[in-house]
């Protein structure tokens, strides 16, 4: 069942069109990612369907719901972590967590295991009566997580839950939402600039860039969808092509021979590896360098946007943000 | 509904004491004017003309029509300080109230805003524990700067009591109703505190100069008046000088402070609904 469903979604900011006829279905406990660059949407698209924001055109129905109509329904059916941190500094953990949970109206006494419990999950229960102030990023970000399920949400948006973390937390919180998947069968819709964490994370990719879906699919069919492993081959003797001998071996797609490099294109290259250099041996021939590519997300990437994730500029704001994110996280 | 104002203005409460040092910076600027503009003026001090040829009978005689007058255009007091630090009172709850805009602003700046945005709570209620928790504020600094000008010097009439003190705190507590009601009904598009600031500071000092606080509205200009009788600070300043001039040869001008009360209520009722429908109306991101 379609947990989260949208149709023709769209955010227009003046001239900018952020959203563009978005359609896409989140299956009741996945972990759906939406990928893209800064700016390409994807908070937008989270604001939209956490009620934040109205859409200019489309709709969407979390959970059942209509994220116009039934707003206040939406709102207490999911549970966000937003990008900026929004725990209060001059509070302490548990009086933010006592605070979440009376915005959520869940009663005292339920409350009090309950935040016993997220906070266990997150590891702050020995941080739970000190003030924020004094919490490193990483723990301000796990806070944030904690608050997130206190009213036990169907769904979990989480947008981009590590950013500006260093890479000791980022393992942490990966294994939170893992945890959260696991035991739970929590569904999590969440947006990333990172490859390795939605490679690592999603059940289901979107790539998302301009405020379009350019390709959705679960990480490995993306990644196949871009032409499988590649194979590249270099051999001591380069007076004769082999090519077309090796075009006729198995598992092999395309050989393109480049200089002294054969780039052969295979459809499982553990496989084909090894048949490819028997071959090539008994043919009297010698093997002097070789290497297995697999294809990356970031070469998906790069299928469907035409740019490179690490190439992308964000617009000064987000730069701004994320700055700003990163000073709150460090100090 | 009740109860997430109620959690919403603890936070707002909380994390302010926990600044003691905020609170005390907030008063002193109104004891500044207390003890600068308040002490600097001697209404007394007006009409002690030389008037040494004429018989002593005459200047003395001259000197009570004098006081009489000057009285009565100062709504019964002859001192400056009393006057206008009944009026400082109102004033105090227009600067705090101007810190419930900003604290909009700040939410909206540091995300709290989304988070309660989010959440499954009415958007009045957002607004309500902002107001509440700006009157809480307001009522205590105004009360701190109350026994600070009693230190120094306030003459409150002879009748006044236990009763006068909670009409003066009554006043003070619906114009701080409407005055935060006002100032974040203004600040709930706004995203920078920067174009914040510079409403609140347009508006700040008329608010604060066009009303009876600082001086008597008889003495302003027409045009002045006009405006300064439109300023619910007059009203309130009005009122709590009522009551803290309470002496037992007038008594209290019922009429008077009824008119007060009325406006003040209506003043309270309308802003703080505007508040809640902008809010339910209003208060989204971007």
């Amino acid at each position: 069942m379609a947990i989260v469903e949208t149709k023709d979604l769209t955010k227009v900011f003046g001239k900018l069109i952020a959203v563009d006829h978005v359609s896409f279905a989140v299956e009741e406990g996945e972990i759906f990612g939406f990928l893209g660059p800064n700016g390409a949407g994807k908070t937008t698209t989270i604001n939209m369907l956490t009620t934040l924001m109205n859409p200019t055109e489309g709709s969407a129905k979390v959970a059942g719901f209509d994220i116009v109509k039934d707003a206040n329904k939406v709102r207490s059916l999911i549970g966000l972590v937003p990008q900026d941190l929004t725990v209060d500094e001059d509070l302490t953990g548990m009086e933010n967590m006592m605070l979440q949970a009376t915005l959520y109206h869940v009663p005292k006494d339920v409350a009090k295991k309950r935040i016993e419990e997220v906070l266990r999950l997150v590891e702050l229960e020995d941080a739970a009566n000190r003030k924020v102030e004094t919490y490193s990023g990483g723990m301000r970000k796990r806070l944030e997580l904690a608050e997130g399920l206190i009213h036990y949400p169907k769904i979990l948006f989480l947008d981009e839950p590590t950013l500006g973390l260093d890479v000791q937390t980022r393992t942490v919180i990966w294994d939170y939402i893992k945890k959260l998947r696991e035991e739970r069968g929590m569904t999590i819709f969440m947006t990333t600039h990172y490859m390795e964490e939605a490679d690592a994370l999603c059940d289901r990719i979107a790539i998302i860039d301009y405020g379009k879906i350019r390709a959705l699919g679960k990480p490995k069919e993306l990644k196949d969808g871009i032409g499988g492993d590649v194979i590249e081959l270099a051999l001591f003797d380069n007076s004769k092509d082999v090519s077309e001998a090796i075009a006729k071996m198995p598992y092999v797609i395309d050989v393109k021979k480049k200089s002294e490099i054969y780039r052969i294109k295979v459809a499982k290259g553990e496989e084909a590896l090894p048949n490819i250099i028997e071959s090539i041996l008994k043919m009297n021939l010698k093997v002097s360098n070789v290497s297995l590519i697999k294809p990356t997300l970031d070469q998906v990437y790069l299928e469907y946007t035409g740019r490179s994730l690490r190439e992308t500029e964000g617009n000064r704001e987000e730069v701004m943000r994320m700055m700003r994110n990163i000073r709150r996280a460090r100090q | 509904m009740i109860s997430e104002i109620w959690a919403l203005t603890i936070r707002e409460v909380k994390t302010w004491i926990r600044e003691p040092i905020l609170v005390f910076m907030m008063v002193i600027q109104p004891v500044i004017w207390l003890g600068l503009f308040g002490q600097a003026f001697n209404l007394t001090g007006l009409v002690q003309i030389p008037l040494s040829n004429l018989p002593p009978e005459i200047t003395q005689q001259i000197g009570v029509i004098f006081n009489q007058m000057i009285g009565s255009i100062f709504g019964g007091t002859l001192d400056y300080f009393t006057y206008m630090a009944a009026g400082m009172l109102s004033v105090v709850i227009l600067f705090t109230s101007m810190f419930s805009g900003m604290s909009v602003v700040w939410d909206r700046r540091f995300g709290f805003l989304n988070k309660l945005l989010v959440a499954p709570i009415a958007r009045g209620s957002i607004v309500m524990a902002k107001v509440t928790s700006s009157v809480i504020r307001g009522l205590f600094q105004a009360a701190l700067v109350f026994s600070i000008a009693f230190a120094f010097g306030l003459q409150a009439g002879n009748a006044f009591n236990v009763l006068d003190l909670l009409g003066v705190f009554a006043g003070l507590f619906l114009l701080s109703i409407g005055l935060s009601s006002l100032f974040i009904a203004l600040t709930i598009r706004v995203k920078s505190w920067e174009a914040h600031m510079a409403v609140v500071n347009l508006l700040n000092l008329p608010l604060m100069f066009a009303s009876s606080a600082l001086f008597p509205i008889n003495m302003m200009p027409d045009w002045l008046q006009s405006i300064a009788k439109v300023n619910p600070i007059s009203y309130a300043s009005d009122l709590v000088r009522a009551f803290i001039l309470h002496s037992s040869s007038v008594g209290l001008d019922i009429s008077r402070i009824a008119l007060n009360f009325e406006i003040l209520i209506a003043f309270a009722v309308i802003f703080s609904f505007i508040g809640i429908v902008l809010a339910e109306r209003g208060l989204r991101k971007g």
